[in-house]
């Protein structure tokens, strides 16, 4: 996969397959350490100590344990090339949190890419999943949490066209304003 | 931050939804894109993004969902297309580029897009 965002949301995907109905989401670019660290983390049901051990090998994992195939060894590997490491932490129905380190300036370290697209794909699932998604980039913060907007939007679906188009340009205007050299924030 | 003045819109949005949403969630219009891991490797996401594009650009009201894996890996991305009344069609190998024609012949002038379509399911929906 050419971005990281396409790894987060597989790994969003896993976590929506698992039955999560919360998922955090945090990006931490920390230039000055030179440290890119992706936390995901669910309520989803979780997985034992031994399935932890075999998740992330893609020759072991079986079809019928759904929600773990190929992505979280991909998502390994462009973690290790990058001199950083994928760490799972999971407990049966609890959930299950993912820290994903980078050095943010290594060669191989694929850029972040489209997040607002990546987090539409869940917010849009069939099923209903809240996001609660913080990107710091430095000294800057955007923060997004579906929970809040749900909250205001009362018996109206995330899927319906205008809070989706709401959902979508606030994401990316979100993103640009941490992208910006000069924020007035 | 423009965080409040984007809550008072979700506020307005809320207000304008409630008049008509009824209406839409019987008979209207709905895009599932396949969105496990072989369709996000196989673009879609992009298509997905694509999508709500050209619905935004062509004032087409309809409701768009992700779904994971169903099985057929190979032809991802996988669209399919349910409207009121009409059978639910399966579209494959979709690209970014496809879906400007996708939405035109199908949704506008109401005909399935015979070449990329590999199924149809007859589907209930709207149908008193």
């Amino acid at each position: 996969m050419r971005e990281l965002s396409l790894h987060v949301l597989d790994a969003l995907e896993n976590s929506v397959e698992a039955g999560a109905t919360r998922i955090e989401v945090g990006i931490n670019e920390d230039l000055k350490a030179d440290r890119m660290v992706i936390e995901i983390a669910d309520n989803g049901r979780g997985m034992s100590k031994e399935f932890v051990a075999r998740v992330l090998n893609p020759f072991v994992t079986t079809r019928t344990t759904r929600h773990v195939g190929l992505g979280l060894p991909l998502f390994v590997a462009a973690a290790r090339r990058c001199d950083g490491d994928l760490v799972i932490d999971s407990e049966p129905g609890k959930g299950t949190r993912l820290t994903i380190t980078f050095r943010h300036s290594h060669i191989d370290r694929a850029p972040l890419g489209d997040m607002p697209s990546a987090l539409m794909a869940i917010l849009l699932s069939e099923r209903p999943v809240d996001l609660a998604y913080t990107h710091r980039v430095d000294g800057r913060e955007f923060q997004l949490d579906s929970a809040e907007v749900r909250q205001e939007l009362g018996d109206i679906p995330l899927q319906y066209p205008k809070v989706r188009s709401w959902l979508l340009e606030t994401l990316c205007e979100g993103e640009a304003s941490l992208r910006a050299s000069n924020s007035n924030d | 931050m423009p965080k409040i003045k984007s809550l008072e819109e979700l506020r307005k949005i809320r207000e304008d939804a409630q008049k008509d949403l009824r209406i839409r969630t019987e008979t209207g219009t709905r895009i599932i894109v396949g969105m496990g891991t072989c369709g996000i490797a196989a673009g879609a996401r992009d298509v997905m993004h694509a999508i709500l594009k050209e619905l935004e650009h062509r004032d087409i009201e309809a409701h768009v969902e992700t779904v994971g894996c169903i099985g057929m890996c190979a032809k991802e991305p996988l669209v399919d297309i349910e409207q009121a009344g009409k059978p639910r069609v399966t579209y494959a190998n979709i690209t970014p580029q496809m879906v400007s024609r996708l939405i035109e012949e199908h949704l506008i002038n109401g005909r399935a897009v015979q070449e990329w379509a590999i199924g149809r399911l007859d589907t209930t929906k709207g149908i008193q």
